[in-house]
């Protein structure tokens, strides 16, 4: 017990050291520097109405692209650990019919919220990685209803490459025209949708690189629970 | 204090307790359930914090795919956690 | 006096931490690292409240000056993701582990390496 317990003083020690340095950090002032300038001025510069958003896609896109990239390599990475020469999945117990009804049932309809949500990623809450992982959670669901279920591997992949390289193209194309990577070339060159603002087409390029994201983060994230489902059977 | 005020109260000793429960728990199995009842509940704080972006996104990821990636590791491993008693000595015993 | 949502941050990231420096399963060690990040991610969320502000979502009605600060949101909204991508890995690492040790104790690992 001589490890828990120091474990336990140290924790102490951390949690003190912590709090004392949050007591400088006042909850529910408003604290905002930058913020505050991209709330004034995200509806004239960006055309989304969700700030939240215009952050992630417009003012920080090439973090965004960097994140994907991280998102992408630990997707392969996945992949690659796990790889053997033959792989099957191994479960043996069918889904209930309740699963499998509902399955087949709810299947479209999931799709289909995730899609909303990432389409409507500049109105209301959500966007590319939420509407992402819903989709994800569909192919979850029919992993888990039915036994010999496979997602279409070759279509997953080529859509994976092709969005990947769709986000570097939109920001290449912002790269000519605007003269820096992810100029959004629509708003401000175009002014598309600006007596739109607060309906669906507007926002300039922010639908595209959610739908772009979405796809992303749903086909990676399917890609990982089936590589992390499947196991290797000798024959 | 009106109950508006002593709900997030509420959910923040049920997520310590739960997180406490999922790492304290032998079965890696309750454990994993503990872990998304953690994600749950962080969601719910999330939507009282006015970050309604955020909270849709842990609701799906962490309460849902992270417990079912957890779950599939489980199943190609091992389920219950097999902890030999450490043997203290004279002047730890407590 | 601290706030409740830092205290419940706070105590995600020690429990979580406690988990990490004391527990010898793998799996356990990454539901201590998955607790940990929830809590992190809350402290960050609970920074960035003001209080009596709404969400940042300027639709009608709401003015700029009625929002939160929108910059913590969308740096743990993107952070989530990753982070379970991050933790697939590394399971998946451990799935590999006890395939060729046969166990998930880190301290039988070490020894059964030599």
């Amino acid at each position: 017990m001589l490890k828990r317990a120091l474990a336990i003083i140290s924790l102490l020690i951390i949690g003190y050291w912590l709090a004392q340095g949050l007591a400088g950090v006042p909850f529910g002032e408003d604290k905002m520097l930058v913020g505050q300038y991209y709330l004034d001025h995200v509806k004239e510069q960006t055309g989304a109405v969700n700030a939240v958003t215009a952050v992630v896609v417009n003012y920080r896109g090439f973090d965004t692209l960097g994140e994907v990239t991280v998102l992408f390599i630990a997707s392969t990475g996945v992949g690659a650990l796990l790889w053997r020469k033959k792989k099957k999945r191994t479960a043996k117990t069918e889904g209930s019919i309740v699963l499998t009804t509902g399955t087949t049932l709810l299947f479209p309809f999931v799709v289909l919220f995730g899609a909303y949500i990432f389409i409507h990623g500049h109105l209301t809450p959500g966007g590319g990685f939420p509407g992402g992982a819903t989709i994800a959670t569909a192919f979850l669901l029919l992993y888990m209803a039915f036994v010999q279920y496979e997602i279409p591997h070759r279509a997953f992949e080529k859509t994976e490459g092709a969005v990947g390289v769709a986000y570097v193209l939109v920001g290449l194309i912002g790269l000519v025209i605007g003269g820096y990577f992810l100029y959004d070339w629509i708003w401000q060159d175009w002014g598309f949708g600006a007596d739109n603002i607060g309906r669906l087409l507007s926002g300039g390029f922010i639908p595209i690189i959610y739908t772009i994201i979405g796809l992303k983060v749903g086909t990676e994230l399917s890609g990982i629970i089936d590589n992390m489902l499947k196991e290797e059977v000798s024959e | 204090m009106n109950c508006i005020t002593c709900i997030e109260y509420i959910i923040v000793g049920v997520m310590i307790i739960s997180a406490i429960l999922a790492v304290e728990w032998r079965d890696l199995l309750a454990a994993t359930v503990g872990m998304a009842a953690v994600s749950l509940f962080a969601s719910l704080l999330f939507l009282i914090l006015q970050a309604p972006d955020v909270a849709m996104t842990e609701a799906a990821i962490g309460a849902a795919l992270s417990g079912a990636i957890f779950i599939f590791a489980i199943k190609r491993t091992q389920r219950f956690e097999t902890e030999e008693e450490e043997k203290p000595g004279w002047w730890v015993r407590w | 006096m601290i706030s409740v949502y830092y205290f419940g941050a706070i105590s995600l990231i020690l429990i979580g931490l406690y988990a990490i420096l004391v527990k010898k399963n793998l799996l356990k060690i990454l539901i201590g690292l998955s607790i940990m990040e929830t809590g992190v991610n809350l402290l960050l969320v609970s920074v960035g409240y003001v209080a009596g502000k709404s969400a940042p979502i300027l639709s009608e009605g709401i003015r700029p000056s009625q929002a939160v600060d929108p910059i913590p949101q969308a740096l743990v909204l993107t952070a989530i993701v990753i982070g379970v991508a991050t933790t697939a890995m590394a399971l998946s690492v451990a799935i590999i582990l006890h395939e060729k040790y046969g166990t998930l104790n880190i301290e039988e690992i070490r020894r059964l390496r030599g």
